[in-house]
């Protein structure tokens, strides 16, 4: 069983010996990996948009403003060593989520939302 | 609002069709819709020379950036680089249809059709001679360091210019200087950032930084010197006298090194203007020979 890892940024993804990493040089692996989260113009929160290797987080934020904001989409840029997020594991699909899912009072689906009110 | 759309689309919402893609919105005239009137008093050849001056300064350091493409030492770095060269060519494109705009073309329609615009026509049929790029842009871009102090150099020195051309009495070049300042902000930004590294970093980073401020000095020796096109301009109220620039771009270079832990060059004594008069070094030559072969073998190409 890999170790898991939230890589990528697309949820658990494995790692481990049997995993391949390529043949990438040393150098490349040493750079940390960063997941990178941009809130646009309009929007309300910051959206993960993917991740990138930078030497240190300053630069994990000048690489992200090229990266992933190219098209005048952001205002705001957070960035985040991937190995300081915590992820829930797919083993652990079931518990964690099933027991949400018949519980329809959880949801606000018993009374009209008027037009006028937004960000809902 | 759907959640389930690509991020991209929940952030491409803000900007609706503004279209801010480089390619996709055509590449038509980028002064279209402007007033390209020269205002009373403006000498159009000396302004079109200008223009080609500063235009060139942004191709050819453009095409030096791009050259990093598929080589940089990192693909963050290599988008990074790649991004701050077409800024430079978005600049470049702006002027040299300035220059078009009035009348400036030298022998560049001698081989380039009817159709092909001014701002391709001037980028692809001319030669080096016609070139008025100084020689900080035109040189090699050398390893990953000297290529980084060349883009702090050049971007200190292209910041204090625009800053000031933004009230040029040339409304068209004030309005190109005001909307490149910001993005030599970042560009100086992003090369002084990597020289504080790289100085600061390693051994062996630190020895090739200061080989690349070595290497770069020396070119600043006819950044400061007006040609007489630049003379006459500064009286007509269009250009700023490259002089003036001197005390903040040495100021700020001066900083930046020093912060490196790197020792400061003694700056060259003032050489007269040589590459604004059109002489290069073979460089150039073979700069242009990549970025207008594939034009001139197939002139008006689309694809």
């Amino acid at each position: 069983m890999s170790d898991l890892t939230a890589e990528g940024g697309h949820g658990a993804v494995p790692t481990g010996p049997e995993v391949p990493t390529g043949t990438g040089k040393a150098a490349r692996r040493d750079w940390p990996l960063y997941e990178v989260f941009v809130r646009g113009k309009r929007g309300l929160n910051h959206v993960h948009v993917g991740s990138l290797h930078a030497p240190d987080d300053e630069m994990a934020v000048h690489a992200a403003r090229d990266l992933y904001t190219r098209r005048n989409e952001g205002v705001s840029i957070w960035v985040v060593k991937a190995t300081h997020i915590t992820a829930s594991s797919p083993d652990e699909k079931d518990p964690m989520f099933a027991p949400s899912g018949d519980k329809v009072y959880r949801h606000p689906t018993f009374y009209e939302i008027p037009d006028d009110v937004p960000h809902i | 609002m759907a959640h389930e759309e690509t991020v991209y689309d929940a952030l491409d919402h803000a900007h609706g069709g503004e279209g801010q893609w480089a390619f996709g919105t055509g590449f038509d005239d980028p002064l279209a819709g402007v007033d390209t009137t020269v205002p009373e008093g403006i000498d159009p050849a000396d302004l079109g020379v200008y223009c080609l001056m500063l235009g060139d300064d942004a191709l050819v350091l453009c095409q030096r950036l791009t050259q990093w493409a598929t080589n940089a030492p990192e693909l963050e770095e290599e988008v990074a680089l790649a991004n701050s060269g077409l800024d430079l060519l978005g600049q470049a494109r702006l002027l040299l249809a300035r220059a078009g705009s009035v009348g400036v073309l030298g022998r560049s329609r001698e081989q380039a059709t009817d159709s092909i615009p001014d701002e391709d026509a001037l980028a692809y049929f001319r030669d080096a001679d016609e070139f008025r790029n100084t020689a900080l842009v035109e040189a090699e871009n050398g390893d990953f360091a000297r290529t980084m102090v060349r883009l702090l150099v050049a971007s200190a020195w292209r910041l204090a210019l625009f800053t000031r051309l933004r009230t040029s009495r040339d409304p068209v070049l004030a309005a190109i200087a005001a909307k490149g300042v910001h993005e030599l902000t970042y560009h100086r930004d992003h090369a002084a950032r990597w020289l504080l590294r790289l100085g600061d970093g390693t051994t062996e980073s630190h020895r090739r930084a200061q080989a690349g401020v070595d290497a770069v000095w020396p070119l600043t020796a006819d950044l400061f010197t007006a040609t007489d096109v630049e003379r006459r301009l500064v009286e007509a109220g269009v250009a700023v006298d490259p002089a003036e620039l001197r005390d903040e771009v040495t100021g700020v270079l001066t900083m930046v090194v020093e912060r490196a832990t790197l020792a400061v060059p003694a700056w060259p004594a003032d050489a007269a203007p040589s590459g604004r008069l059109g002489r290069h070094g073979p460089e150039l030559t073979a700069l242009l020979a990549d970025l207008q072969g594939l034009a001139r073998q197939h002139p008006a190409a689309t694809w």
